[in-house]
């Protein structure tokens, strides 16, 4: 991968090629004369390589902690439980890469073949693809800056081999910054069906999701829905419930309804998913009948419904 | 959280300055929040612009006399990070308080932030295990919600202090969401010796006064 200066100003900035940070870097030249500012000509690319991924759904999240990673895995289990379903994972979290784990595939390993890059696949129709298994060590810290990071993410958009896929499901990490711009420029050409946004009932988070459904208006990026995690908790002793992360003004659902986005759903707490997920193990299959597996399974209802024209087109 | 919402931040000779957010004027903060039209508005910014105010939140903010800086980051190991440890490596930064849950997931993220801690020269104050099980106000049942004792395995395996776990507790929530003082509202809560106790190994590292 290109080495990028520490400082650089971005290649579409007005600096770009020309500020001091610019000195000694391999593509001086490129930006200088204004080329890097024209459309990268990997989002062809990827437009043609998307084209046998039928629905392209991003999950994203203002807040960091809030079940983003735990969802998106669910996502994927959940319509994988269909084995005429093809499923893509991506993970493009480059710093916190957790897909890996969650889904069980820790120390998996990447190959290479001659149509490109090979996901790794946990079922025959459910394949993944994440940082996390290029770094050779679980200690090894991603320290890289913007342009990089794009870079990478650009890489597992075009040169991994995907094949025919149903559903392409993006993990990204916490906010609206360079991974969020990236998978939505280098998509541009290529139809995404949407976003879900997780959120956590409280205002704290919810002000964090207003900005990320901003981000997605400013970036024309259509909103599948929000869904509230964390949403109360049962004691398993006395039965009793709590809210522990308190919907103080009203939860998703009022903002929601001030917003006018769909509501997917709300997720209760249960000590199970967490260790299902360290367990590297679907949350379903571990606690079928738990409140929460029945409340992901009406999401996941609830956001099909929403890309339920192009259901039309496969069959 | 901290109950400024909407404040501006005005400029004086120094540089600019930053909002008290008690009366007694013993804490101030500065945050992008603070700059914003709207309190809705999405910052999407790429990299070198995060990074150009971090810089500028570090050199141009008159802080005045001050004995501690507490900086708050997201998650990751990325510009931000990069930014703040060169803007404060001239002040010789006390170090890092590494925040975690107790679970597995949060962990291995975790593990990545003490190595970009050591790549970076950054000393690590201790690891703090957050949101470390939860007790039913009905029936006083402990559930690990989260798991159990991740934080303070990482701390071991990594070779740094583990300073405490904190529970989950919310009525910590509340004060957060009202952005009230939770310390002064709520010390019979959980939470209040745990917050407390991380917070006196932190004054012990390093004492008003010393230099």
């Amino acid at each position: 991968m290109e080495e990028v200066p520490h400082d650089c100003p971005g290649v579409s900035s007005a600096q770009a090629g020309r500020g001091a940070s610019c000195q000694g870097c391999p593509n001086q030249g490129l930006c200088a004369s204004g080329a890097a500012a024209a459309p990268d000509p990997a989002i062809e690319e990827i437009k043609e390589k998307m084209k046998t991924v039928k629905h392209k759904i991003l999950v994203l999240s203002g807040k960091g902690g809030v079940g983003k990673s735990t969802f998106s895995a669910h996502l994927a289990h959940g319509l994988a439980e269909d084995e005429n379903t093809q499923v893509a994972l991506l993970d493009i979290d480059i710093c916190g890469p957790s897909i890996p784990k969650i889904m069980g595939l820790e120390g998996e390993q990447v190959h290479q073949s001659g149509s490109g890059w090979s996901p790794v696949f946990l079922e025959d129709n459910l394949g993944v693809m994440s940082v996390g298994f290029l770094l050779s060590s679980p200690d090894d810290a991603v320290i890289w800056r913007g342009p990089k990071k794009n870079g990478m993410i650009k890489q597992f958009l075009r040169d991994v081999d995907w094949g025919e896929v149903d559903y392409l499901i993006v993990d990204t990490p916490p906010g609206t910054s360079d991974e969020h711009l990236s998978a939505v420029q280098y998509l541009a050409a290529a139809h995404i069906d949407g976003a879900v946004i997780i959120t956590t009932p409280q205002e704290v988070s919810l002000q964090d999701v207003r900005k990320e459904i901003n981000f997605c208006h400013k970036v024309k990026l259509p909103i599948i829905g929000v869904v509230e995690n964390m949403s109360g908790f049962t004691c398993p002793k006395c039965q009793k419930e709590s809210q522990i992360f308190l919907p103080t003004t009203g939860g998703a659902e009022v903002m929601c309804r001030d917003l006018k986005v769909p509501l997917l759903g709300k997720v209760p707490l249960d000590p199970r998913i967490g260790k299902s997920c360290d367990k590297g193990e679907s949350f379903f299959a571990e606690a079928p009948d738990s409140p929460a597996t029945l409340a992901y399974r009406s999401i996941i209802q609830n956001a099909e419904l929403s890309w339920q024209p192009y259901l039309a087109f496969k069959n | 959280m901290l109950r400024v919402q909407g404040k501006a931040v005005h400029q004086c000779d120094s540089g600019w300055v930053p909002v008290f957010v008690d009366q007694e004027q013993s804490i101030s903060l500065m945050s992008v929040g603070f700059l914003l039209e709207k309190p809705d508005e999405a910052v999407v910014w790429r990299g070198p612009k995060k990074n150009a105010l971090i810089k500028q939140f570090v050199s141009d903010v008159a802080w005045g006399q001050l004995d501690y800086l507490v900086v708050d980051t997201p998650p990751g190991t990325s510009d931000e990070h990069m930014a703040v440890v060169d803007a404060l490596r001239p002040y010789s930064p006390l170090g890092a308080l590494v925040v975690t849950t107790p679970q597995a997931v949060s962990v291995g993220d975790v593990r990545r932030e003490l190595t970009f801690c050591k790549k970076v020269g950054l000393r690590v104050i201790g690891v703090v295990e957050n949101m470390s099980g939860f007790v039913c106000p009905h029936c006083e049942e402990c559930t690990n919600i989260f798991s159990r004792g991740g934080g303070e395995e990482l701390a071991r395996h990594a070779g740094v202090p583990f300073l405490g776990s904190v529970p989950l507790d919310p009525e910590l929530t509340r004060s957060l969401e009202e952005g009230r003082d939770f310390i002064q509202g709520f010390p019979e809560s959980p939470a209040f010796p745990a917050l407390s106790c991380i917070a006196q190994k932190i004054l012990n590292e390093a004492p008003v006064g010393l230099s």
